[in-house]
């Protein structure tokens, strides 16, 4: 007869057994169209580009050669790739504004739910989750209609008599950036709420005891205790800015485009997929990045509060 | 008696967050008002109509792509949440075992890989399937879409898994019932709010998107999203106001729906 341990060894065995059944179907799709798919990437951008789109199955390192630079078609010369460089820069400049722009409107905001009574507190956080589970493309269109020329600002600005001609917001930087911030706020307020929220509102109590000025203690108490919210909330807004189709394909027309736009060029007009797949990975890399800094960073701090 | 000094308060905060709240809605309700304005130009207000909903009604694309957008989204929805509720099963109440950091690493791929990259991932690996097999139809943005739906399916079905012991299953197995029976009598009824929240939450999801869509349609395949983006590039009339209001009313319902669901359990 079996003795207890191994009628217990037998079952767990079992269970792990019944939970890998359980599980194969979320992760076989899961693999089949996000993972797989990433590996099939990574062939494309060392492959030659087919004439119609498309590659040819032989090996070329070209791809990766023109995220940084272009071979002039007339005397084979090398020169850094202008507009490849010119718009990884701005991609990650309106990207690292955008997310310092929602930090100082989330901050404030997320302190300010944190803040109310316990009650209204949650119409407050309803109030931010509501846009934030609206059609982003609508957010977009409505981001459109207030900066147009024959926009809200626009209208208002002329009827007042403050300008004389319409202000071109549209198809500027500053307008991708306007439809970022409107678009990825929420995702910076809520996991601010969720830090301040644990926030212990008798450290600010000693912090005034002991003769703080409100921002000494802004400064010195709150800030340092909710940094891995601001992190987190940073995080969340980086990554989606960085890869953004939407508000610069719409806010900031052919002209203006970001890493998002250069991609899906290649795989249109482009007709370059070994260069469009390099760009993805390039930006693969640097969400990455900024994903183990983060982790890294979490672990760190965590460790310091333990 | 003199005024309370509130400690909680910081110069500024509150002006900068109603402004923050102001700024957030004022956008949309202006989008929403513009859709009843009698006037073409969305300068100037003419009066109040509602015959941009009408010529939307009888826009025969608008309803396809409307059409095509819920269909995918029932079946994603379903697809998604049937296999998060699977995988949410498989992952908690456990004291841990070999690959279960494994499987949620994979669970949260989707989240964390940006969406242009997952749509021109898809388009190389969707044009090399349909080379092979010659199908074109709704089954790839299907496909794609129950993928990424499945983490955010998984978030409220684990949380609500979490939330429970396995006491009531184990008195259940005690008294001989039958691992099915215990889940479909036991486990079951109690998780239903949070495979409901799941399936709200995936339902909203693939019915936003817009990037992967775009990218792994095949032609005449356009969802509500896909089609506003296309009119959006283009000359903008109010009748995008009104399917802009639709659109919202419908994911409002949906998420309030989703949140009378999720707070019911407290």
């Amino acid at each position: 007869m079996p003795n207890a341990a191994a009628i217990i060894e037998s079952e767990r065995k079992r269970d792990v057994r019944t939970r890998w059944y359980l599980s194969a179907p979320a992760l076989i799709i899961i693999l089949l169209a996000a993972v797989g798919p990433m590996a099939i990437v990574l062939v494309y951008s060392f492959l030659t580009p087919g004439p119609y789109g498309d590659v040819a199955w032989k090996f070329s390192a070209e791809g990766w050669f023109n995220v940084f630079v272009e071979r002039d078609i007339f005397d084979n010369t090398l020169s850094l790739a202008d507009a490849h460089v010119s718009i990884l820069w701005r991609s990650i400049k309106l990207s690292l504004l955008t997310t310092v722009l929602t930090l100082l409107i989330g901050f404030p905001t997320a302190y300010f739910i944190a803040t109310r009574s316990e009650k209204s507190r949650e119409l407050w956080l309803f109030l931010i989750t509501i846009p934030f589970w609206t059609n982003l493309l609508i957010r977009t269109f409505a981001i459109l209609e207030v900066i147009r020329n024959e926009g809200l600002i626009n209208t208002i600005l002329l009827e007042a008599g403050i300008i004389s001609a319409p202000l071109q917001i549209l198809f500027t930087d500053t307008a991708i950036v306007t439809g970022m911030v409107y678009v990825y706020l929420p995702l910076m307020v809520l996991p601010l709420y969720a830090s301040l929220e644990k926030l212990d509102f008798r450290l600010i109590e000693a912090g005034y005891d002991l003769y703080a000025t409100p921002s000494r203690v802004l400064r010195k108490i709150i800030i340092p205790l909710v940094k891995p919210g601001m992190v987190a909330g940073s995080i969340l807004v980086f990554i989606p800015a960085l890869g953004a189709y939407v508000s610069p394909s719409i806010l900031g027309g052919g002209k203006n485009m970001m890493l998002g736009n250069l991609i899906e060029l290649q795989f249109g007009q482009g007709r370059n997929w070994p260069l469009g797949s390099a760009l993805s990975i390039t930006l693969m890399l640097i969400v990455m990045t900024a994903l183990i800094a983060y982790v890294r960073n979490a672990a760190k701090t965590g460790a310091g509060h333990g | 008696m003199a005024r309370q000094f509130n400690i909680r308060n910081q110069t500024g905060f509150t002006v900068i967050a109603i402004g923050c709240f102001v700024a957030l809605y004022l956008p949309i309700i202006v989008l929403v008002a513009f859709s009843f304005n009698a006037n073409t130009s969305l300068g100037n207000w003419g009066g109040f109509s509602l015959q941009w909903y009408a010529k939307a009604w009888s826009n025969e694309a608008v309803i396809d792509a409307t059409l095509r957008s819920l269909q995918i989204a029932v079946v994603a929805a379903i697809f998604s949440t049937t296999a998060a509720t699977m995988a949410a099963l498989a992952t908690t109440r456990t004291e841990g075992y070999r690959g279960l950091m494994l499987k949620y690493a994979f669970l949260n791929v989707p989240l964390m890989i940006p969406e242009i990259v997952t749509a021109v991932a898809l388009l190389i690996f969707f044009a090399q399937v349909k080379i092979w097999t010659g199908y074109t139809g709704l089954g790839y943005l299907m496909a794609a879409h129950t993928a990424f739906c499945i983490p955010f399916a998984y978030l409220p079905i684990r949380a609500r898994l979490e939330g429970m012991d396995l006491t009531l299953e184990r008195a259940a197995a005690d008294l001989y019932a039958t691992p099915w029976k215990a889940f479909r009598y036991i486990t079951l009824p109690l998780l239903w709010p949070g495979i409901l929240a799941g399936l709200m939450l995936a339902f909203v999801i693939s019915l936003d998107d817009v990037v992967i869509t775009n990218f792994v349609k095949s032609a005449g395949q356009e969802t509500l999203p896909t089609y506003m983006l296309g009119q959006l590039r283009r000359t903008i009339t109010p009748e995008m106001n009104a399917i802009s209001t639709v659109f919202l009313l419908l994911s409002i319902g949906v998420v309030a729906i989703f949140f009378f669901v999720t707070n019911k359990k407290t």
